[in-house]
């Protein structure tokens, strides 16, 4: 994932070729993730019916207990409407015109090694900077000192393609694959913890997931484990009109710590896309997990067309005494970002942070924030949200901090910055605040701001372009929240922000 | 190097002159120091030839080696070699003082055309700079200008001229709120930089900056126009006198 070089096909100008044509492939620069696999792909009919759901099941070999739990949020989702309160505005999404199962054709087999996987799309990860191969690893050479080696998974459109370093994390005990392997290897696991801390029921999206999830990630960390690399999953949405809703689970064992990494892209294209994922996160006693992730999903072109919708459920049980959980979420892509990765802070002592860059430039619109809900004594919670908006964009901070009236003494201290570049974009903060105790104390503090002229200036006064600047100080502005990534990672959000705010001024 | 040509300037804000016809040459390798009353405009004229927004040219010219600078880009004129050292650095909270002068460097070698530095090279090149000023480790590592003190920003300020190798510096009021030691700190620091292909116009309000970085030509600056022109020696005519006697002979 450290890997930010991603070797694109040089443009070159032949004649004959139409401006048009020019200026359509220099604009696609800002977003640089745009261009689509050509590969076979299976697809199951469009639309979402009872069949559709059995059909999924039945691709990933599910046992029939899943197939009823798929179809008990089916039907409960027929009953659902779709929620409106957030700050966020889209035509109405029609459910029956998408496809809900995607695959690529070479996949209908199951490879069984990375070696046995479609060379394509092998190479698609390889542009994208996702290093599949375990090539190190293979020729049996260790990788050179400080260089920290990450497993990962790779979802293209609906299936996971492969995981890496499989064989190294069993030796540490630490299961990582996909979700669908999970059902079938680890069915005790899968079938304890799936829905434990999202229930099918939870919301609408949710729901819709849980009926028609296709693939995604599991992880179990075993008691006392360190995992030995970090973990990540690569989501890669490639198909037309197709939704992807990946589910991922991961369970932390006692005791034991993880560091997860989600990174996401998607092609252009005219058409609005539906992603609905599931984060269940699992923490017992005195575990800890850090997830991040950096969304890059295509953001749809500064009209507003095309794009993701990306409505997802994430959040974490800190279910015994003394758990620890910190998201760190850069939000750069998608056209309509509908999250809000939670934590409930259930064991005594147990404690939650959230980190969370979203810029929204030209036509997108973000809703998203937090919820620490506190249930034991003593915990303590942390959120530390940067919210730029640029263009005509609507950036909107949603958080809840909520005390139960058992979770005596805990804490929470909130921070919410924004910061505004132009005149015709928007920033809101929405906090909502219970407290139901008398010995706990929650702070919040607010801020927002425009991109100071002056700031600008002294930085072009030093040399730097107008868009360096305005990347420079927007990077100043987001620094706690960087910081809190893997360094791999932090790299790579560093540019993410610069790029994602290009053309948003002068 | 430097030449300004009966230059006219308007606040676009407020619709208001305020130079009103500036001509002055700076040859290379060449000091000039500008003085003045408040509201003469000294540093609008420094605000000008870097090229900040808010300012209308409604006459004149202004050249670097020829090239007209007011046609250019702020970042153009930097990387063409102009330097304003600010009277009131700005503050960017977040963004480290090594990664701000290292941003600043690539980013004026690669308008030039030039390939970046090395990582190894600029840490190597920013110590020496920053030991001769002063400054040390920690203050290379905090936010730019966050917390400094007035002396620490206008070292930071000659640290990044020192850095970036402008052949034009302006120095815009460094000496305000300075202390005698920091004041000499800063002055070492701007004479280390002096060079015959290096020039320095220094505007200031008092003369005793002038002690310690001194002057080929000192100009006096009053109502947006350049009233007198002289040797050192009218630095302390002005220190001795005000500037009283010299607006009245003009009038």
């Amino acid at each position: 994932m450290a890997n930010v070089e991603v070797d694109l096909p040089q443009l070159e100008v032949r004649d004959g070729v139409d401006r048009e044509t020019i200026e359509t492939v220099a604009s696609m620069g800002a977003y640089k993730y745009g261009w689509a696999t050509d590969i076979e792909m299976d697809y199951a009919p469009k639309g979402l019916s009872e069949d559709i759901v059995r059909l999924i099941s039945s691709k990933n070999g599910e046992p029939e207990w899943l197939l009823e739990w798929r179809l008990a949020a089916y039907r409960r989702w027929l009953g659902m409407e779709e929620p409106h309160w957030a700050m966020l505005n889209y035509p109405k999404i029609d459910y029956q015109d998408q496809y809900y199962y995607a695959t690529p054709r070479s996949m209908a087999v199951k490879p069984k090694s990375l070696d046995e996987v479609d060379p394509k799309l092998l190479a698609t990860y390889k542009k994208l900077g996702i290093p599949l191969k375990e090539q190190a690893l293979l020729a049996g050479v260790e990788a050179p000192e400080g260089e920290r080696r990450v497993a990962v998974d790779a979802v293209f459109d609906s299936v996971s393609v492969g995981t890496t370093f499989k064989a190294e994390l069993a030796k540490a005990g630490v299961i990582f694959c996909s979700i669908s392997e999970a059902v079938k290897e680890h069915p005790e696991l899968v079938r304890k913890y799936l829905g434990s801390v999202v229930p099918p029921t939870d919301n609408f999206f949710a729901t819709l997931n849980s009926a028609v999830f296709s693939d995604g990630s599991f992880v179990y960390i075993p008691p006392g484990t360190r995992c030995p690399m970090e973990l990540s999953t690569y989501f890669r949405i490639n198909a037309e009109n197709t939704g992807q809703f990946e589910r991922t689970l991961i369970v932390c064992d006692r005791g034991a710590y993880v560091s997860y990494l989600e990174g996401c892209t998607a092609p252009k294209r005219d058409t609005h896309q539906l992603h609905a994922a599931v984060v269940e996160l699992v923490i017992l006693e005195d575990a800890e997990v850090k997830y991040s992730t950096v969304q890059n999903w295509y953001p749809g072109d500064e009209e507003g067309r095309g794009g993701i919708y990306n409505f997802v459920t994430k959040r974490a049980d800190c279910r015994e005494a003394r758990a620890k959980v910190m998201w760190t979420q850069v939000e750069t892509g998608s056209a309509i970002t509908w999250k809000y990765p939670s934590c409930i802070l259930r064991g005594d002592d147990s404690q939650g942070e959230f980190y969370s860059i979203a810029i929204a430039n030209n036509a997108q619109q973000a809703d998203t924030g937090t919820k620490m809900i506190h249930l034991g004594k003593r915990t303590k919670s942390r959120i530390v949200s940067k919210g730029i908006s640029a263009g005509r964009a609507q950036n909107t901070y949603r958080g809840l901090v909520s005390m139960h009236p058992k979770a005596t003494d805990s804490r929470n201290y909130t921070q919410c910055d924004s910061l505004l570049i132009g005149d015709q974009c928007g920033a809101h903060t929405v906090p909502y605040i219970e407290v139901k105790n008398t010995s706990s104390r929650v702070e919040h503090e607010a801020t927002t701001s425009k991109v100071d002229e002056d700031q600008l200036f002294y930085c072009r006064s030093r040399g730097m372009s107008e868009e360096e600047a305005v990347a420079l100080v927007v990077n100043g502005f987001c620094r706690e929240v960087l910081q809190a990534l893997p360094m791999e990672f932090a790299m790579e959000a560093q540019s993410l922000v610069a790029i994602s705010l290009e053309g948003s001024v002068g | 190097m430097l030449e300004i040509k009966n230059l006219h300037v308007k606040l676009e804000e407020e619709d208001k002159q305020i130079l009103k016809g500036v001509t002055l040459s700076i040859g290379a390798g060449e000091v000039h120091a500008i003085m003045g009353p408040n509201g003469s405009g000294k540093s609008t004229l420094s605000y000008v030839l870097s090229g900040r927004d808010g300012y209308t040219v409604t006459e004149g010219s202004a050249t670097l080696d020829g090239a007209d600078l007011l046609a250019m880009d702020p970042e153009v004129r930097a990387a063409q070699g102009l330097f304003l050292a600010f009277q009131y650095p700005v503050e960017i909270p977040g963004v480290g003082n090594m990664t701000f002068l290292r941003t600043a460097l690539n980013a004026q070698r690669k308008t030039r055309g030039e390939p970046e530095i090395s990582a190894g090279d600029f840490l190597k090149l920013v110590r020496e700079k920053a030991k001769s000023l002063k400054i040390d480790a920690e203050m290379l590592k905090r936010p730019v200008n966050v917390g400094f003190s007035g002396g620490e920003k206008k070292r930071n300020e000659i640290l990044q001229m020192a850095m970036l190798e402008p052949k034009m510096c302006i120095l815009d009021e460094t000496d305000s709120g300075l202390d005698v030691d920091a004041m000499k700190l800063v002055s070492e620091g701007v004479n280390a930089l002096r060079s015959a292909g290096r020039s320095f116009l220094v505007i200031t309000h008092y003369q005793r900056l002038l002690d310690h970085i001194k002057p080929d030509v000192v100009h006096i600056m009053a109502a947006g126009r350049i009233i007198k022109t002289g040797g050192p020696e009218l630095a302390l005519e002005v220190e001795n006198n005000g500037y009283a006697d010299l607006l009245a002979e003009v009038k």
